[in-house]
């Protein structure tokens, strides 16, 4: 039937139903009273007879009615106009759910953008990571990311393997634009044949870099990122063709990527290709990122299985010169152990948000904890209106969708606000969450997230709400109305479901407190190491690279970077000023290689590989990395070409037990070298992050005969990071100086990733701090919110008790008895709170293992004060309404109505 | 008030069925319904008075009755319902229906007795 005459006719509908049931009962009564029955009484047994009248009305009506919907839309006015009477309620409620859940819709787009989303390439599931395990090169213990591929490695695998459609390589790297305006470092990633296809993102002008663009006799060619292309070619179409100069070497342009395109996790400026030469390719050179495409219904063992062979393939196929033993790498053990690149993207950053998350939940929990016990308390005073509607024929069924109605609206209600409050909880998460998360450009406020906090909203609400609606659908009419609330107190179970939410509430905030402090004794922890460098935030960072094209010659090289240092030195301000191929916790390992002792006898004949960094003159003293044991380079060392060298104290330490022993000790790298003096010790520096052991280091000198090349050949520091010691580090001004001083010595030199050591410092500890802000946060609301819970529910009680109150006052109670009543009361609650609570913080912080730096899980000082807080803050928020029990007057409160 | 729902004597569909074929010889108004329905059965049924009116709602929404405004025998102001052709229609319809499920069980009872 059309619903539309349906709607209109609708209320001469529900007159006939009236007039028809009013006649039928009035004629039934005139019979009843025609066989004798007195009037009144006739009228009643009349409808006595009909049945629920008001009940078979509203059923009569319904039949015009969509009846789920229109109860439903009753109800909503009903819920809204009782919100409006009691503003107070609705605007705690409505606020708590807002905050709730716009934390967990944020921190949940995070997690849908960084962990659930399949990454942003065709078919990204076919994508995988080569990852090789190296288990026999000792020493190598910056292992995060596997040994990468060789380009012998990347030739080989590519041309013999049967598992990938494609596979490429990759590597970041930088380099010095000129000619376009200011001369510019640009982030490049160069690229191996493959990569493209791998990826298989089809560029959005112009080619993708070709083969023939691979051929290292080729022509030089260059592609552009969408964001470069902006920037610098005003997003002119005409680009293709064009050409620029990149390291003083001129590159045509091919082609632009398109927006939001990345290689793996990794913004660039311009693709640059790798063009390997296969005839020149050595086993060693462990520095490209392998990626592939599987083929259809190969699975990852498959492809490992299948790479694993062609390790002896690789190593037959190629060397690292004559007299060298190429089967020597049988010793490392290397195995692929493939990963989907999606996995690899994601790295350790699973653990922190995960934990996150969990902690924003459990916020969201307390916080429909202590919003049940609000609607409790509402319910209860409620009571008599929902009893009287039972009376009058309301079935259970409808008191109940009623209760829940008005939850879930407002659940909705809140989720609405909550979009606000998550959109700008995003933008802060993506401002200060740890600066290393992944995929951070593909976070965003997405169909997902809105599905989500829909989904946790009604969720919510039927949380919250189905607790007072289980517990008053089944109150008993006549209790309720026989008035028995009003000359007793409350019967023990009636508070006994308020008693269990604020014990669970006191659990939860005991497990989120005992996280935070875990975190917060871990940043000092970690504050307390000393990281082998002082004063970070008054040492100045720049990062200059000298390109081949621009001085070939090695020592010119060297001799411009010492004149740079010494007139940086020289501006105002700066105490000193030197140099070294990264500095700590830069995220950069300038080499890592063998190094052998004198007179040592290494097991399995090979020493273990170390970190090698290289240094200028001056550098220890700027960084305020002491030196244990005799002294630092000079440039009279440097340029001697001296078979000098400095190691570092646990290096020391190893081989020769002491930093003093180890002066005037010899090391080399390679058994046709020449052996290295040790002139100097330097203090242990935590090279990869203040939560990772200090690594073995040798600092080789800023120039130094290659050990690399057959012919004797002069090597040194091109790509650098400048380190300015001065108080006006960080400042504008001084990079500013720092820039003019470097283009007085060559025009074509830009400056790059200006910053503090501080900084550096700080990045290194971001995860950690994230971890920490995030718990610290979510421990206090839930300290808040568990205090407010405790305070609610004495303070009820006292109302609801006023009565006994005053019987006790005026039978002789002493008021001091009565506060310790009401205070002993919350105390027991979060005693037991604590006692729950105490297990699951054991258990849960298992899970922050990995988190955590210098303490255990279980710390006792942790899990003593926690627990002495809450009890102090449970004791706190109960004597305030304790004592205003003590205060009531027996009088006034045996009078009350 | 002991039970409020639909009378759970009755099949669904039974008591459409019997308001509808009450109404086919003559039109009545409720209570005149529910007293012929009554007197018919002989007090057999068990049906609730008030669970008539949604039931004749549904049959007008369907279109199958029709109601008018009315006076009753005492002279208050009621409706009068009455069957419409598709009302007819579908009586004839279910009644033949019905018909066979009648016969069905009274087979399989008597054959039981047997």
């Amino acid at each position: 039937m059309n619903p539309l005459p349906r709607l209109f006719g609708r209320s001469r509908r529900y007159n006939d139903i009236d007039v028809s049931i009013e006649e039928h009962i009035q004629e039934r009564a005139d019979e009843l009273e025609a066989e004798g029955m007195p009037r009144k009484q006739a009228e009643q047994s009349a409808r006595r007879e009909f049945g629920n009248v008001g009940l078979l009305q509203q059923r009569s009506r319904e039949q015009w009615q969509w009846p789920a919907l229109e109860s439903l839309l009753a109800d909503l006015k009903f819920t809204f106009r009782r919100l409006r009477k009691s503003p107070g309620f609705a605007i705690t409620v409505l606020l708590t759910l807002a905050i709730g859940i716009g934390a967990n819709t944020a921190v949940f787009s995070v997690i849908n953008g960084v962990l659930l989303k399949p990454l942003p390439y065709p078919d990204s599931n076919q994508l995988v990571a080569l990852w090789l395990n190296a288990p026999g090169a000792s020493g190598l213990a910056n292992f995060e990311s596997g040994l990468r591929l060789s380009e012998s490695m990347f030739f080989t695998f590519s041309e013999h393997n049967h598992s990938f459609q494609s596979l490429g390589v990759w590597v970041e790297n930088r380099a010095n634009v000129t000619g376009i305006a200011q001369p510019e470092e640009v982030h490049t990633i160069l690229v191996s044949k493959g990569l493209l296809e791998t990826l298989n993102i089809p560029p959005t002008l112009g080619r993708w870099l070709s083969a023939a663009d691979q051929d290292p006799h080729g022509a030089k060619r260059v592609m552009l990122s969408y964001g470069y292309w902006q920037r610098r070619f005003g997003g002119d179409k005409g680009v293709v063709g064009r050409s620029l100069q990149l390291d003083s070497q001129t590159r045509e342009i091919v082609g632009v990527m398109p927006r939001g395109f990345r290689v793996v996790d990794n913004d660039f400026d311009l693709l640059v290709p790798l063009q390997f030469d296969r005839s020149k390719a050595i086993l060693a050179g462990f520095g490209y990122n392998g990626i592939a495409r599987l083929k259809p219904g190969i699975s990852i063992s498959q492809a490992n299985a299948d790479v694993s062979r062609l390790v002896e393939t690789w190593m037959s196929s190629f060397s690292n010169g004559p007299g060298t033993n190429p089967f020597y790498y049988r010793v490392w053990k290397i195995s692929p152990d493939f990963r989907s690149l999606k996995q690899q993207v994601i790295g350790s950053v699973t653990g922190v948000l995960w934990v996150v998350m969990a902690t924003v939940g459990l916020v969201m929990l307390i916080a429909c904890v202590n919003i049940a016990n609000l609607l409790l308390v509402r319910a209860d005073s409620r009571q008599n209106e929902l009893a009287v509607r039972a009376a009058l024929g309301a079935g259970r069924g409808r008191i109940v969708r009623e209760l829940l109605i008005e939850s879930v609206t407002l659940g909705m209600v809140g989720g609405l606000f909550a979009l606000g409050v998550a959109f700008g909880g995003l933008k802060l998460l993506v401002a200060h969450g740890p600066a290393n998360l992944p995929r951070l450009s593909e976070v965003a406020l997405d169909a997902g997230s809105l599905t989500f906090a829909l989904i946790l909203s009604i969720l919510s609400g039927l949380f919250f709400g189905s607790i007072p609606a289980l517990k008053y659908s089944t109150t008993r009419a006549i209790a309720a109305l026989s008035g028995s609330n009003r000359t007793a107190s409350d019967s023990r179970s009636r508070n006994r479901s308020r008693n269990v939410l604020v014990v669970a509430q006191v659990a939860m905030a005991l497990v989120l407190l005992v996280s935070a402090l875990l975190m917060i004794r871990t940043f000092t922890a970690l504050r307390n190491v000393d990281p082998g460098f002082d004063d970070p935030a008054h040492t100045e960072t720049v990062r200059i690279y000298v390109p081949d094209l621009l001085i070939s010659n090695q020592t010119r090289v060297t001799q411009t970077l010492n004149e740079l240092s010494d007139k940086i030195a020289a501006l105002p301000g700066v105490q000193s000023a030197a140099f070294a191929g990264a500095a700590p916790m830069e995220g950069i390992d300038p080499n890592w290689d063998e190094m052998a002792a004198e007179g040592k006898v290494y097991p399995g004949g090979e020493p273990p590989l170390r970190l090698f960094n290289y240094v200028s003159p001056g550098y220890f003293k700027t960084m305020g990395t002491k030196i244990v044991a005799g002294r630092e380079y000079t440039w009279d060392d440097d340029y001697g070409l001296r078979n000098n060298i400095i190691v570092s104290e646990n290096f020391a330490r190893e081989n020769w037990g002491s930093s003093q022993a180890a002066v005037g000790k010899r090391i080399r790298q390679f058994s046709n070298m020449p052996w290295q003096i040790i002139i100097g010790v330097a203090q242990d520096v935590r090279h990869n992050g203040v939560d990772e052991k200090a690594p073995e280091i040798v600092y080789w000198p800023a120039i130094y005969n290659s050990p690399y090349t057959r012919t004797p050949t002069i090597d040194g520091l091109r790509a650098v990071t400048f380190v300015v010691r001065s108080h006006r580090a960080g400042s504008e001004a001084l990079i500013a100086d720092i820039q003019r001083v470097v283009w007085s010595i060559n025009a074509n030199l830009p400056v790059a990733t200006p910053g503090t050591m501080q900084d550096i410092y700080a990045k290194s500890m971001a995860r950690t701090s994230f971890t920490l802000t995030m718990l610290a946060i979510a421990g206090s609301m839930a300290l808040l919110l568990g205090i407010i819970g405790i305070y609610g529910v004495i303070s009820y009680a006292v109302s609801q008790r006023t009565r006994e109150i005053g019987i006790r006052l005026a039978l002789g109670a002493q008021k001091s008895e009565l506060k310790w009543m009401f205070v002993r009361s919350a105390l027991s609650l979060t005693v037991a709170g604590v006692a729950i609570g105490l297990v699951s913080a054991a258990a849960v912080t298992q899970s922050l293992k990995s988190l955590l730096f210098g303490i255990s899980p279980i710390d006792p000082l942790t899990y003593l004060t926690v627990p002495l807080v809450l009890c102090a803050a449970a004791a706190l928020a109960s004597y305030l309404p304790a004592r205003r029990a003590a205060s009531v007057n027996p009088v006034h409160a045996l009078r009350v109505d | 008030m002991a039970r409020t729902s639909d009378n759970r004597d009755l099949f669904p569909g039974a008591l459409e069925i019997m308001i509808l074929q009450s109404l086919r010889h003559k039109q009545m108004h409720g209570y005149a319904l529910v007293k012929h329905i009554k007197q018919v059965s002989d007090d057999l049924l068990q049906i609730e008075e008030g669970s008539l009116y949604p039931a004749l709602q549904r049959l007008l929404r369907e279109g199958l009755l029709e109601s008018e405004e009315g006076v009753s025998a005492k002279g208050r102001p009621t409706r009068i319902y009455r069957v419409t052709d598709s009302g007819i229609h579908h009586l004839e319809k279910e009644l033949s229906s019905f018909g066979k499920m009648f016969d069905g069980i009274t087979r399989v009872l008597a054959f039981s007795q047997s």
